[in-house]
């Protein structure tokens, strides 16, 4: 599949449903199911943002309680004064910002070659890149290690974020994207003198937009969601991410505090759950965008 | 004239490769090769500042790892893993995808948006949040079990129920993927084939086997691949909520594989992922076969 037509959206409320015409009177039972099914993905967040707000004791309780008896926020004070949670944040951000921009600029400028110019090795190259997606990442985490121990780069930012600027999944998305902007509005302007550069930088990156955004999102999550790369290269609490400091908290000493780990636990997940509520469109849109019909 | 222009466009073309090679190839097709080759030496966390000197032991490493017990049970636990979750994770999504499909247009966006909530959030903050859920004594399930005078099982301490308990959990935070991308699919299959087999006197579950099914193999196949590859990677859900245990009974592969990196034996820890790398890659065809549209 070399070119794509623009992104479908899939069907929404309020967006003029294009669900297919057929059986538009369904009945309020069809709902039954979905309602139960929401119920279960959805509440155990609800139940980790109300027992964040709970004390230790009350989480200990037995039988449970389902909404806190005494709100407190002192779960949170401790997470952000006492254990350096700021310091964590501040690390999942710098590291996920470095890797989603690196990822935008290589693999965009990778997936403009591969889309619009000629060049001997091409497809061998677009291959050999694709190729590497099925690899597991425990394969290489251990190579990489001993690589970085030689650069010196272990337990720093660098470390961190290196090994992840480039990925297959970035290239893919925008050669597709790419390959469906017309040759003739870049030939137009190579016919005014444009070098390609100035072309890639000037009219094909400003048209990517919807593209961008898509990979943009996927990085960032994928990065601040990951955890065995950081798990391994960061070595003192001052270099954890979230994830890896709340691994190791579950696993440590503070297991006994769980009224502290689902308080983490909604630091970790309440940020992204925003973004993914306010730019929900642009996840479907992604997949939408790799070509499955 | 032309062969200068051409040579020129390839550099060009180069020239906007550059910049990703240089990053792929030494943080990830290198590490790969070098992974590889590891995979056939003695090299060990001692040997890390001087990666060159180790001795090649053939494929000792290979026959060490397909030799040792707990290789075995984390092979055994990985498989279930696999075996029981692409197909629970599936079915649950397919089932969300039609009845979404079923021409609902109230709440819509709610629907997809809280199906899809648990896959953008982290593994290990979820896990964490699913440890104290399935907590044997002041868990919410065992309460709500209680509230029904039901004695509720340690379902992470009890080795009969530990790694059922992480596939629940799985396939909980990966339908929502799925169920987009089933849903995506459902919406290609025309409307008049339906309308057709109803003509015929065709009843729903008949329309669902007969239709739905058949056009649906490539969304299927492409669904079951990418979850395949994800789960037999299993790694942070035991390492969070059950390290592993208890008696072993959930510790997946790739957990195995790291608690083997951390002891230092490097070269162990080589030969058993390019093993998974195996595992992955036969799967994968296995899936081919079975779900590819029939020629």
């Amino acid at each position: 599949m070399s070119t794509i037509a623009p992104p479908r959206e899939l069907p929404t409320a309020g967006s003029g449903s294009k669900a297919s015409p057929r059986r538009s009177r369904s009945g309020w039972w069809i709902y039954l199911p979905l309602v139960i099914g929401v119920i279960l993905l959805v509440g155990p967040f609800i139940w980790m943002v109300l027992g964040s707000l709970k004390t230790t004791g009350e989480l200990r309780q037995v039988p449970p309680t389902f909404l806190p008896q005494n709100p407190t926020l002192d779960n949170y004070a401790e997470l952000f004064d006492r254990l350096s949670f700021a310091r964590f944040f501040f690390n999942s951000a710098i590291v996920a910002t470095a890797v989603t921009a690196g990822n935008v600029i290589f693999c965009s400028m990778l997936g403009y070659a591969l889309a619009k110019l000629q060049f001997p090795g091409k497809r061998i190259l677009f291959a050999v890149v694709l190729g590497t997606l099925m690899v597991p990442g425990i394969v290489t985490f251990m190579p990489l290690f001993v690589l970085v121990a030689n650069l010196n780069l272990t337990n720093t930012h660098a470390g961190l974020i290196l090994p992840f600027l480039v990925g297959a999944f970035g290239v893919f998305l925008m050669r597709q994207f790419i390959g469906g902007i017309p040759d003739e509005l870049l030939d137009a302007a190579r016919v005014d003198g444009a070098g390609e550069h100035y072309i890639f930088w000037r009219i094909v990156m400003p048209l990517c937009g919807p593209a961008i955004a898509t990979l943009s999102i996927l990085t960032f999550l994928g990065s601040w969601n990951s955890f065995l790369w950081p798990l391994v290269v960061a070595n003192t609490e001052d270099m954890y991410t979230l994830p890896v400091a709340i691994a190791l908290f579950a696993t440590g000493q503070q297991e006994t505090n769980i009224a502290l780990l689902m308080a983490g636990s909604v630091v970790v997940i309440v940020p992204v759950l925003i973004i993914f509520i306010l730019l929900q469109r642009y996840f479907t849109q992604g997949i939408a965008m790799t070509g499955i019909k | 004239m032309a062969g200068r222009s051409k040579t020129r466009q390839t550099l060009v073309a180069w020239s906007f490769a550059l910049p990703f090679l240089l990053l792929f190839v030494v943080f990830l097709a290198g590490p790969i090769a070098a992974a590889f080759v590891t995979s056939f030496t003695d090299l060990r966390v001692t040997d890390i500042k001087n990666p060159l000197s180790v001795d090649f032991v053939g494929i000792g490493n290979y026959l060490d790892v397909l030799g040792d017990q707990r290789f075995q049970k984390a092979a055994q636990n990985t498989a279930v893993f696999v075996l029981v979750g692409i197909p629970l994770t599936m079915a649950l999504a397919l089932a969300a995808a039609t009845g979404l499909n079923q021409g609902i247009v109230r709440f819509r966006t709610i629907f997809r948006v809280g199906f899809y909530l648990p896959v953008v959030t982290s593994i290990v903050a979820i896990a964490v949040v699913w440890r104290l859920l399935l907590g044997s004594e002041a868990g919410l399930v065992n309460g709500i079990l209680a509230g029904f005078g039901i004695d509720g099982p340690g379902w992470l301490t009890d080795e009969r129920y530990a790694l059922w308990s992480i596939i629940a959990m799985a396939a909980w935070r990966n339908l929502g993927f799925l169920m987009v991308i089933f849903l995506a699919g459902l919406q290609t299959i025309p409307g008049d084939l339906y309308e057709a087999a109803e003509v015929d006197g065709a009843n729903r579950w008949q329309r669902f086997r007969g239709i739905t099914l058949p056009m649906m193999r490539p969304t299927l196949l492409f669904g079951a691949v990418t979850t395949g590859i994800g789960y037999v990677q299993f790694f942070e859900e035991p390492f969070v909520m059950t390290e592993g245990g208890p008696l072993n009974a959930t510790l997946s592969l790739a957990l195995y594989g790291y608690r083997q990196f951390s002891f230092g034996n490097y070269g162990y820890t080589a030969a058993l992922s390019f093993i998974l790398f195996l595992a992955i890659a036969l799967l994968t065809l296995l899936m081919f076969r079975l779900i590819r549209p029939a020629t």
